[in-house]
């Protein structure tokens, strides 16, 4: 018994014991000197796993009683992870060494926080879903003040740290009135308990504190304070580590946990997510227009992201579920290009994250700028870019699971949020000349960037098959 | 062969108007020329080898869309056979004269290029009107009727530098619309009524349209006769008919050459195509019919009294074209078809010639083209003196009475002439009467007034008057034989006898009365020694058959043309009376007589008349004010609704409200969100909470059930 289910949580295990000896292997011998290679083999070790768990068995299995599941849902949600780590880890390690803070423990972190969000996206019971989650929260906030010198490192660090102090404090009160009223902290059972029309009064407040707790997680309105101040304070590279797998990781988690536990109560979520998502995106829009930094701007950008995509889980259904697991999939895609591309912006060697920076861009690196002024468009939701086919798919969903209302506002925000996004276009092409940015910059990102673009374009013709695994995976949550 | 015809001219528009950076200026004219040449040699071969009989020539799928399918296919047939060799010849002709007109322009900067855009254009226009004069069908006629127009417009305005050029070119396209928009609608109702758009199928389905009714508007019509009349709005706007002429006048804006080949002997008369080829819905359709007649002797009335008074001499030419289209739409209302397109078929050569020749005075003035400064040219540029003298016979109509011999003009405007008095038109017929002799009036004062009397206007361009080169000079000599002879030639074929017209259209004749049988063998017998020989011989032919009578037979739809049963008009018209067939000769005689008072004899008399009668002299001067009512009716008022538009509800509503939204309220809610992140982590912990009681507080009112 213990045997297959040890077979089961094989790829966390093997991500979790590689985290550990990497740890004491690098303190016992070269430690920072180890980093750049370390990293390189982190991220072929999770390339590796990614094909793996892709290529691996079909149907869905559980380990431990329910506690832990091992469907398509998980699936879909580690490879994206998985993947976008591992693009993550690639982008960071020029830019990091080169200002000299490219430590061991960073891979490390990367890799733990990893092994976290996999047994979130995987958890079939509360106590899974906590421990999970604090263990990849424990390992960001580490990794966001990972700049040890750096007093606004420090702060974003802190900040993330008490905030998600509280929030999991919220996650864990909302799970005790669970449990309180359900019996049980497997989902199963709180399943069976939630159905629609007879949930209990403290269920219900229970359901809200979880959700609320999550939502502090994909940092949607109002719990989204945290994001603009911790990425702006990170790290470039943690910042684009923060944008991709752990929103698509938090998501994953929300959606296990309302189909899953309460698929049973529809109508009482419903209505609490299409909320979150209406002020996500209208904050995101509205607020990320003041800004001047791009940094500040990606982390309102993100807030907006995330509210499209709990439109997508408001509907309630298959079909929203999937629209979300493909949004999700084309954010992660289109961020990975665009922190490329911030990384690349320095002036003197030192990061730069002023949008006035890029008065006249396109004229310095016309290649870049066009892959840039791609991946804004499809940020903003530009056809024929992929970012319009990503909005038009949860736009329907929301649609189809009858929230027009809710689809009408998803419009009418993405029309405010264009603003912010062509703003940028417009200094690249026709702002005035300025002080001009350097115009080296490495391969990695470069490839990287001209690789998101391109998928931005290419990925019309059928999404890469994301549409299809999207659907097979939405199947196996909602049934 | 008729596809080459067809898309030689495409290929070449498409070489010259892209390929000439590749290929040098010059030569992507060739290229564009030489196929033009190519194409109507082919539609010469096909003119000449033609039998008389329907083909179809399918050239590939065109649209299938429900039970509306159709092919794109050339239909030959002996009226596409005789647009072909209307349409390539000008404009192979026209093509050629280019190359000395638009030498030099003075519109264009030193190392401008605009000869091949101008090439392409025309050959464009060519392969358009190829497509239009050869489709199978109403909707592939609808792609030619408006890849006309697209042509016409980029021709007109192909002095974009000129605010006025740019003006005449809306105007016609604008204009254009309006008849556009009638064709459109009569296509869809006959798909509507007889669900095809293919030509013969439409044809067979014509007897039942006419006892059939169809709600349009506020009431209930002949079906027949609002298709006619639906068509006929087409027809009118492309064909410049009274109402929507304004364009015609103003298109002359344009280059001459362009003039003379698309607002002369091609583009316009594709109304007057379209009536012929829908011959037998016309046939069935007596309203409709009779509308057209009307239309069309007012038109021919209208342009020839403002014709009387224009100084320059593009617009009296335009003025001119504009009524002898109205000549042949009368021919086609009273039911002489045949007649229609003879004098298309003539006018299309001495037209152009007059075009060509006045475009060769404007090349040897500098551009100068208010006849008022003309004069005393006859010694300067004899050749062009001597080819506007042959056009100017071939309009007006001079020839022989009574005899198949003279100009071009004479005899096809003679045959619609009879044709109008014997269709029972009197009120055709006097209009054409009259219109015939301001036409010679009109044109001979053009004559007068340019060639001969006294040198006026700058003298420094009098002096350097010149003779324009062999290029241009080639078109006129040629186009001057189509003017002295195509109507001799062709008299028998097209306004012949019975036997003799059918032969030429491939339409079934049969002898009236019992003998059917016989009549029949009798028209083929005959048919072997129609064609070739000089109309003398049709006439003794007419002569000697007179005794057995022989009528148009055969179903809508079998030949070029249908005549109806009771169509008799052709056998009445040659039995017209004497004085009815000198009419016109005479009507031109007065004209001349006239002019040559007015401004040989005694220049001062035009003068003193136009104060005498100033009244009518502005009348006529502006055109009959048509302009001026237009103005006041549709334009003015178009204006001031796009204003209030524009001003009120684009600047004032939408922009007011968008720049409110844009500028005021989600700023406001920006430096709201700016102030909420304050930064401290109170602020932050604060929301949260906020948000988890207002989460609560809703879940337990509202949101539970």
């Amino acid at each position: 018994m213990m045997q297959a289910d040890l077979n089961i949580i094989l790829p966390e295990m093997v991500l979790a014991i590689y985290a550990m000896l990497a740890l004491l292997g690098a303190v016992y011998t070269g430690k920072d000197k180890l980093a750049s290679a370390l990293v390189w083999v982190t991220a072929a070790l999770m390339l590796v796993l990614a094909v793996w768990i892709g290529t691996g068995s079909a149907g869905a299995r559980t380990a431990f009683n329910g506690m832990f599941n091992d469907d398509g849902f998980s699936r879909f949600a580690k490879v994206l992870i998985l993947s976008s780590a591992a693009a993550v880890l690639v982008m960071s390690q020029e830019y990091m060494q080169r200002r000299g803070i490219l430590r061991f423990e960073y891979p490390v972190l990367v890799v733990l926080a990893t092994v976290g969000m996999m047994v979130m996206v995987s958890a079939g019971d509360l106590m899974v879903l906590y421990m999970g989650l604090e263990l990849q929260s424990l390992a960001l906030y580490v990794v966001a003040a990972l700049r040890r010198d750096s007093v606004k490192s420090t702060e974003a660090g802190l900040k993330y740290f008490v905030l998600g102090a509280l929030s999991s404090g919220l996650l864990l009160y909302g799970a005790s009135l669970v449990y309180g009223f359900a019996g049980t902290t497997l989902f199963s059972g709180i399943l069976q308990t939630a159905k629609e029309g007879e949930v209990s009064v403290g269920l219900l407040f229970g359901l809200v504190f979880l959700i609320s707790g999550m939502a502090f997680k994909v940092s949607a309105v109002p719990f989204h304070m945290w994001t603009p101040d911790v990425y702006q304070g990170s790290p470039t590279p943690v910042t684009a580590f923060f944008a991709t797998a752990p929103k698509a990781a938090a998501l994953g988690l929300f959606a296990r946990v309302l189909f899953d536990a309460f698929g049973g109560a529809v109508g009482d979520w419903q209505q609490v997510i299409a909320l979150l998502a209406v002020l996500s995106m209208f904050l995101g829009a509205v607020a990320a227009i003041g800004q001047t930094d791009i940094k500040r701007l990606m982390a309102y950008s993100s807030i907006a992201h995330m509210g499209f995509a709990l439109m997508g889980l408001a509907s309630g259904t298959a079909f929203g579920v999937q629209a979300m697991l493909i949004y999700v999939s084309i954010y992660v895609a289109m961020n990975i290009g665009t922190f490329a591309f911030i990384m690349a912006m320095e002036r003197d060697g030192t990061p730069v994250t002023e949008i006035a920076a890029l008065n006249m861009y396109s004229k310095k690196k016309p290649g870049r700028a066009l892959a840039m002024l791609i991946l804004l468009f499809s940020l903003a939701g530009v056809p024929p870019m992929l970012g319009f086919f990503g909005k038009f798919y949860v736009l329907r969903a929301a649609y189809d699971g009858g929230l027009a209302w809710l689809a009408i506002l998803g419009v009418v925000a993405s029309v405010i949020g264009a603003f912010y996004y062509l703003r940028i276009v417009y200094y690249m092409y026709f702002g005035e000349e300025g002080e001009e940015l350097d115009t080296n910059g490495s391969p990695v990102l470069w490839a990287m960037l001209m690789g998101s673009a391109a998928i931005m374009l290419l990925g019309i013709i059928n999404m890469f098959g994301v549409e299809g695994a999207a659907q097979a995976a939405a199947a196996a949550l909602v049934n | 062969m008729e596809t080459i015809i067809l898309f030689a001219p495409l290929v070449g528009a498409l070489i010259c108007g892209f390929g000439w950076k590749f290929i040098g200026e010059t030569a992507a004219q060739w290229v564009a020329t030489g196929l033009l040449f190519l194409a109507a040699l082919l539609s010469w071969i096909v003119f000449f080898s033609f039998d008389g009989t329907t083909e179809h020539i399918t050239v590939l799928r065109f649209i299938e869309s429900g039970s509306l399918g159709t092919e794109w296919s050339i239909r030959l047939d002996r009226l596409t056979a005789i647009m072909l060799i209307v349409v390539t010849s000008v404009s192979s002709l026209v093509h050629l004269y280019s190359f000395g007109y638009m030498d030099h322009d003075p519109q264009w900067h030193e190392g401008e290029v605009y000869k091949p855009r101008f090439f392409a254009y025309l050959s464009f226009f060519t392969f358009a009107m190829l497509a239009l004069v050869t489709s199978d069908n109403l909707v592939q006629m609808f792609f030619g009727w408006e890849g006309v127009g697209v042509a016409s417009y980029l021709l007109i305005g192909f002095y974009y530098r000129k605010p006025s050029a740019n003006a005449a070119a809306i105007k016609a396209f604008v204009v254009n619309r309006v008849g556009d928009f009638g064709f459109a609608l009569g296509i869809m109702a006959l798909f509507f009524l007889t669900d095809s758009i293919r030509f013969d199928e439409v044809f067979a389905e014509v007897p039942r349209l006419a006892e059939t009714q169809l709600s349009f508007l506020w009431t209930s019509w002949n079906a027949a006769n609002l298709v006619g009349v639906l068509l006929f709005i087409g027809a009118m706007g492309k064909s410049a008919q009274f109402i929507l002429h304004t364009w015609l006048p103003d298109a002359m804006e344009g280059p001459t050459p362009v003039s003379a080949l698309i607002h002369a002997a091609t583009m316009v008369t594709a109304g007057v195509f379209l009536v012929c080829r829908m011959s037998p819905l016309y046939e069935f359709a007596n309203e409709a019919a009779m509308f057209i007649t009307v239309m069309g002797a007012i038109t021919a009335f209208f342009a020839a009294t403002v014709g009387l008074v224009q100084t320059d001499i593009k617009r009296v030419i335009a003025y001119s074209t504009c009524s002898q289209l109205g000549y042949m739409f009368v021919a086609a209302g009273v039911g002489m078809y045949s007649a229609a397109m003879f004098h298309l078929f003539t006018h299309a050569f001495f037209k152009a010639l007059l075009f060509l020749g006045a475009g060769s005075v404007i090349h040897a003035m500098h551009h100068e083209q208010d006849m008022t400064n003309y004069g005393a040219l006859r010694k300067r540029i004899p050749y062009t003196f001597w080819a506007m003298m042959i056009g100017t016979l071939a309009i007006t109509g001079v020839g022989i009475p009574l005899t198949s011999i003279g100009f071009a003009g004479f005899l096809s405007k003679d045959a619609i002439i009879e044709s109008a008095w014997a269709g029972g038109s009197t009120f055709g017929f006097w209009a054409l009467v009259i219109a015939a002799a301001m036409t010679s009036f009109y044109s001979w004062r053009l004559i007068f007034l340019t060639f001969f009397g006294e040198a006026r206007g700058d003298k420094h361009t009098h002096e350097h008057a010149h003779e324009s080169p062999m290029v241009m000079l080639i078109p006129l000599g040629v186009l001057s034989l189509g003017a002295i002879f195509a109507g001799m030639i062709w008299y028998g074929s097209f306004f012949g006898h019975a036997d003799q017209v059918g032969k030429f259209y491939g339409i079934p004749v049969a002898e009236a009365g019992a003998e059917a049988g016989h009549g029949e063998a009798a028209a083929h017998g005959e048919a072997a020694k129609t064609e070739g020989h000089a109309p003398a011989a049709a006439e003794g032919h007419g002569a000697a058959a007179g005794e057995h009578h022989v009528a148009f037979a055969g179903k809508p739809g079998e030949g070029a043309l249908f005549f109806g049963p009771d169509n008799h008009v052709l056998d009445d018209a040659h039995a017209a009376p004497k004085w009815v067939k000198v009419s016109p000769f005479i009507a031109m005689l007065l004209g001349f007589a006239l002019a040559w008072l007015f401004y040989i004899r005694n220049p001062a008399l035009p003068k003193a008349l136009a104060e005498n009668q100033s009244t009518l002299y502005q009348f006529l001067k502006n055109k009959w004010y048509i302009d001026e009512i237009y103005d006041a009716i549709f334009v003015r008022p178009a204006i001031g609704l796009g204003r209030v538009f524009w001003k009120r509800g684009d600047g004032s509503v939408i922009d007011g409200f968008l720049n409110g939204v844009a500028m005021g309220i989600v700023p406001f809610f920006t430096r709201l969100a700016g102030k909420a992140q304050s930064g401290y982590i109170f602020t932050y912990v604060f929301w949260m909470v906020l948000g988890v009681a207002a989460l609560i507080t809703w879940m337990s009112i509202g949101g539970a059930h």
